[in-house]
């Protein structure tokens, strides 16, 4: 038997654009749109070793906030459902399922005169570099 | 004032005056919860002197236990209730004397306690005819949990029994009887069932339904002498008409006679047939001393055997004791509505035509097992009626009583769709009508609950006014009074699902189904709200909905598969890597044990498992193994080695079946009457994989002993000689319910035709996250209406439910198998998209018990940058 070995999508079609994500060193590349569906993240990881989640909405617009749940502490916001309400898309944690707004970090359920925060990266798609 | 019970001393510590309570039934209970109302219990200290070894009890409910309900459900003491009032309740030591010179009641224990009040509450011991050999052993009384305890033993080794008594309570007895497997005789004296209440027309039926049921009825006969073999033990019953009936044990459930001794002993004043004499105030003729409930003969000469007059009492003492003096008690509405072997049997106001000049409405229908029988005085006045077989129409006439009711009565007893006028609604009883009369609450107060205190649920009304909180037979008739006042306030109650969707669970399912919709998007967009409309969703109807086309895959012709292109995105992280988040990230994995059967080289491949990718492992309640600690980039490698040995996805992750437990059964054990592991097997297999609105249970046991917990389950199958018995709604958890028993003494075909079917019927009319104790317990007609749906066919469904079943046991796929034959799914399963390789460091673990715990520590702090990130791209 052969164990199966995790591997990076294989797109069925060449894509030639990629996800960036800005950081304090500038604009770094994650991972091309056709790694990630549409109402769902993923989690990655910056120059800098900080870990973040990236998500696609359903028009395929590129989010990207820090991977940290603050009222658990563990890194898996990148695995929570993404959501919208009034037009803002918001991710709810896996765990507690509170949910944070993907465009400010700010979250949508904490308690009273709580405002609790999640790191919000500024995302785009650009094409592959050279 | 105290706040904890009981206190050792008997004598109060100041000059606080004493209130000594005999007795703690559902009447005397209604008394202390009256008195605390009133704010009676922070003045005064109270005594609660109580012969049964357990506190209140609904009595009324008594014979539910045979069908599950365990005796602590049946407790009717709130949790804390004692101690939050300093109530003292001596359990056990039934009061013995009374000594009213010295105001002091002397229980069996030796405690004497002084009273300033006594409050008499004895209720009422069963009344047994003086037939020779009425002491035998095998001769029961049916009065109290102990009572049923000892009868449910003795009926395992018994084969027949004859209950005597063909009332109310003797009727109770013997659906009790013969529910246990014993065939009943039910002799009544009286020449047809039910004398009291109702008249020769609804006995006959009544006796008709009764008879089908396997049950044997003489009427006009009376047992003469009970006879005994060598042992001592009964051995049958020699009747009045020279007849004789085979028996192993007999039940008297003739009538109740109140308990009045201790009054007696104490000179106090009693009825010519028993009853302490009180007046209007239930005071007896000693000011120190009241009477309330079964025990009292109230001032219009009569004795109450039922609760509600028994709960008016207690009101009416308490609001006395309190220096009210608003309230008194001089006669009661004996109406009465109930379920007798499943028949429905109502009785109210003038049942047996007594007015002069007063006139009846007859409906019969002796095929059907259904009796209607209308009283109408002269002038059109509601005056009384008798409901056999079919009582729906009793919530709203018994309110109707007094009054001419606004339509022809004969529409009013006639069967729905007959061509009558429309049946009466709730809508069209005046606001002083008594809609329950357990607790006396009128219409006008259940509307004043919604309009002024705000209520909008039935359990709020029912909080707030107690209506529907007795006997329950008004709950119905609650819901559209409910209803009704909240459409009249223009208030529009939102059942939708979420922000997303303004339909309920139910209503999207029937639209997925009917319009085959197997996209999420589609249906957001078209069926949505209009503000949600071309949005994202949310994180509550995406999972909901993909739940929804699971069930219905084959039907729709959707992909059943969970992470099929356009579901996969819709799913909780767990249904997303096929394994259960736990709180530090990482993940557990459970593989399908079926039956929790299983070979030693499957578990030593478990073991191996653990051991090589340094899992926790635990059992689990459900008869399987637990694997914790996995990252999820370790998940695929895991289940390849698992499916290999030929395990499959166990589904702890889903909304779906998990296990159905099983014991050992008639292969290994002594006691066992069917193979319930087989069974257990069986029943795994068929419907593992299957989505629901919530996670579902199951278990088998392989004889009543039910040591596989099966009544604690969602279906539960318990083992007889004659097949299997199907339990329903079982619960555990923190509102643990046990299950109800939904038929008996199936074959193997018909256990899985209707296990089949109510688990569809489940799926396809519970809300989101209703586990199916809640769904019973909130669906319209309850088990009575999932009954008549699953087994009788009444809405005409089976066969649709069937053949969704069939379609979902042909089309099953292990989850697991799929996705590793999957390569782009399985590029999912990494920790970081663009470091394949690199393990997410905060999942980490620290030794315990020479296993490993999550390390919570890291993930206490900000945010830990990871190491070795040289080279890293986006590809």
């Amino acid at each position: 038997m052969t164990a199966p070995t995790a591997t990076l999508p294989k797109p069925s079609e060449a894509t030639n654009t990629v996800i960036e994500v800005r950081f304090e060193g500038g604009w770094a590349p994650v991972c091309e749109p056709a790694a990630l569906l549409p109402g769902r993240g993923v989690a990655a990881l910056l120059p800098d070793g900080t870990q973040i989640a990236v998500f696609l909405d359903r028009e395929g617009r590129p989010y990207a906030i820090g991977n940290r749940d603050p009222f658990t502490g563990a890194y898996v916001l990148s695995r929570g459902l993404l959501g919208s309400t009034g037009g803002v898309p918001f991710v709810a944690s896996p765990l507690l399922k509170q949910r944070f707004e993907l465009t400010t970090g700010r979250c949508l359920d904490d308690g009273d005169g709580e405002e609790t925060r999640v790191p919000v990266f500024p995302a785009r798609i650009g094409p592959v570099a050279g | 004032m105290s706040t904890t019970a009981p206190h050792p001393s008997t004598e109060p510590s100041a000059d606080v005056p004493t209130i000594v309570l005999v007795g703690h039934g559902m009447v005397g209970h209604r008394f202390l919860q009256a008195l605390a109302d009133r704010g009676l219990t922070d003045r005064t200290r109270i005594v609660v002197l109580c012969e049964e070894p357990r506190p209140a009890y609904d009595r009324v409910q008594l014979t539910s236990y045979f069908s599950g309900t365990t005796p602590e459900e049946l407790s009717m003491v709130e949790d804390g209730f004692l101690e939050k009032h300093g109530i003292e309740l001596h359990l056990g030591d039934p009061a013995e004397a009374i000594d009213r010179e010295a105001r002091t009641v002397t229980a069996r224990s030796g405690l004497v306690v002084r009273y300033d009040t006594l409050v008499l509450a004895t209720g009422s011991y069963p009344f047994v005819p003086p037939v020779p050999g009425s002491d035998s052993t095998g001769c029961f009384v049916y009065r109290t949990i102990e009572d049923l305890l000892a009868i449910e033993e003795y009926a395992k080794g018994a084969t027949s029994g004859v209950v005597v008594g063909g009332g109310l309570l003797g009727l109770e007895a013997a659906g009790a009887l013969n529910g246990l497997g014993v065939q009943t005789h039910v002799v009544e004296f009286n020449d047809r069932l039910m004398a009291i209440q109702v008249d020769s027309g609804g006995g006959a039926a009544l006796r008709r339904t009764i008879e089908r049921m396997g049950l044997l009825v003489h009427t006009g006969v009376a047992g003469q002498e009970i006879t005994t073999g060598p042992a001592g033990a009964v051995d049958g019953m020699v009747l009045s008409d020279g007849g004789r009936l085979d028996t192993d044990m007999v039940v008297f459930s003739a009538g109740v006679r109140p308990r009045d001794q201790l009054a007696r002993d104490c000179g106090l004043e009693v009825g010519e047939r028993g009853g302490v004499v009180v007046d209007e105030r239930c005071r007896t003729a000693d000011p120190a001393v009241y009477a309330i409930g079964e025990c009292a003969k109230a001032v219009d000469g009569m004795v109450y055997g039922l609760v509600a007059p028994g709960y008016e009492m207690a009101e009416v003492a308490a609001d006395a004791l309190a220096g009210g003096g608003a309230l008194s008690f001089t006669g009661a509405d004996t109406s009465t509505k109930l379920k007798l072997l499943g028949v429905d049997v109502a009785s109210f106001g003038d049942a047996h035509g007594r007015a002069e000049d007063c006139l009846d409405v007859v409906y019969s229908d002796s095929r059907a097992g259904v009796y209607k029988k209308l009283v109408v005085g002269a002038d059109g006045t509601l005056l009384g009626g008798v409901l056999v077989g079919d009582a729906e129409a009793y919530g709203t006439l018994r309110p109707l009583v007094g009054t001419v009711p606004p339509v022809a009565p004969e529409s009013l007893v006639l069967p729905a769709g007959s061509g009558g006028a429309p049946a009466l609604g709730p809508s069209a009883l005046p606001d002083e009508a008594v809609v329950c009369s357990c607790h006396n609450v009128t219409k006008g107060t259940i509307r004043a609950a919604v309009t002024e205190h705000s209520c909008t649920t039935v359990p709020e009304v029912k909080k707030c006014t107690k209506a529907g909180t007795g006997c329950g037979s008004c709950v119905k008739v609650l819901g559209r009074l409910v209803e009704d006042e909240l459409e009249a306030q223009g208030v529009t109650v939102d059942k939708g699902l979420c922000g997303c969707f303004g339909q309920t669970r139910q209503e999207l399912y029937e639209i997925v189904h009917t319009l085959r919709i197997t996209s999420y998007q589609r249906l957001l967009d078209e069926y949505g709200r209009p503000e949600a409309r071309g949005g994202e969703g949310c994180e509550v109807c995406k999972p909901t909905v993909a739940s929804v086309i699971a069930s219905l895959a084959p039907a729709i012709g959707a992909d059943g598969y969970v992470l099929a292109d356009g579901q996969a995105a819709l799913q909780d992280t767990n249904d997303h890597f096929l394994a259960n988040l736990q709180r530090n990230g990482s993940y557990s994995v459970v593989p399908r044990i079926p039956g929790g059967e299983i070979t030693p080289e499957k578990l030593i491949v478990i073991g191996e498992v653990a051991r090589d990718f340094g899992l926790y492992t635990k059992i689990t309640g459900g008869q399987r193994i637990d694997l914790f600690g996995a990252r999820v980039d370790q998940l695929p490698m895991i289940w390849a080695r698992l499916v290999e040995a030929g395990f499959e996805s166990g589904h702890a992750y889903g909304k779906s079946l998990r296990t159905v437990k099983s014991c050992v059964g008639q292969t290994w054990c002594r006691y066992g009457v069917q193979d319930s592991v087989r069974m257990a097997i069986d029943l795994e297999l068929r419907y593992r994989g299957l989505r629901a609105p919530h996670k579902l249970k199951s278990a088998v046991s392989g004889c009543q002993r039910e040591c596989a917990e099966a009544q604690s389950k969602d279906f539960g199958v318990i083992a007889t000689a004659g097949g299997w018995n199907l339990y329903v709604g079982g619960n555990g958890g923190a509102t643990p319910r046990h299950a109800d028993l939904l038929a008996q003494d199936l074959s193997d075909a018909e256990l899985v035709r209707l296990i089949d079917r109510f688990l569809m019927f489940y799926i396809r009319t519970a809300d989101r996250l209703e586990r199916t104790a809640a769904w019973l317990d909130r669906i319209e007609g309850g088990l009575d209406h999932v009954r008549d749906v699953v087994v009788h066919d009444s809405l005409g469904l089976c066969a649709e439910l069937e053949s969704l079943m069939a379609e979902h046991v042909a089309n099953y796929r292990d989850e697991w198998a799929a996705t590793l034959e999957d390569p782009e799914k399985l590029g999912r399963f990494v920790s970081f998209v663009n470091a394949p390789g690199v393990p997410d460091p905060t999942v980490a673990f620290v030794p315990e018990r020479e296993q490993i715990k999550p390390d919570l520590t890291l993930l206490s702090g900000p945010d830990i940058p990871v190491r070795t990130l040289e080279g890293t791209t986006a590809r």
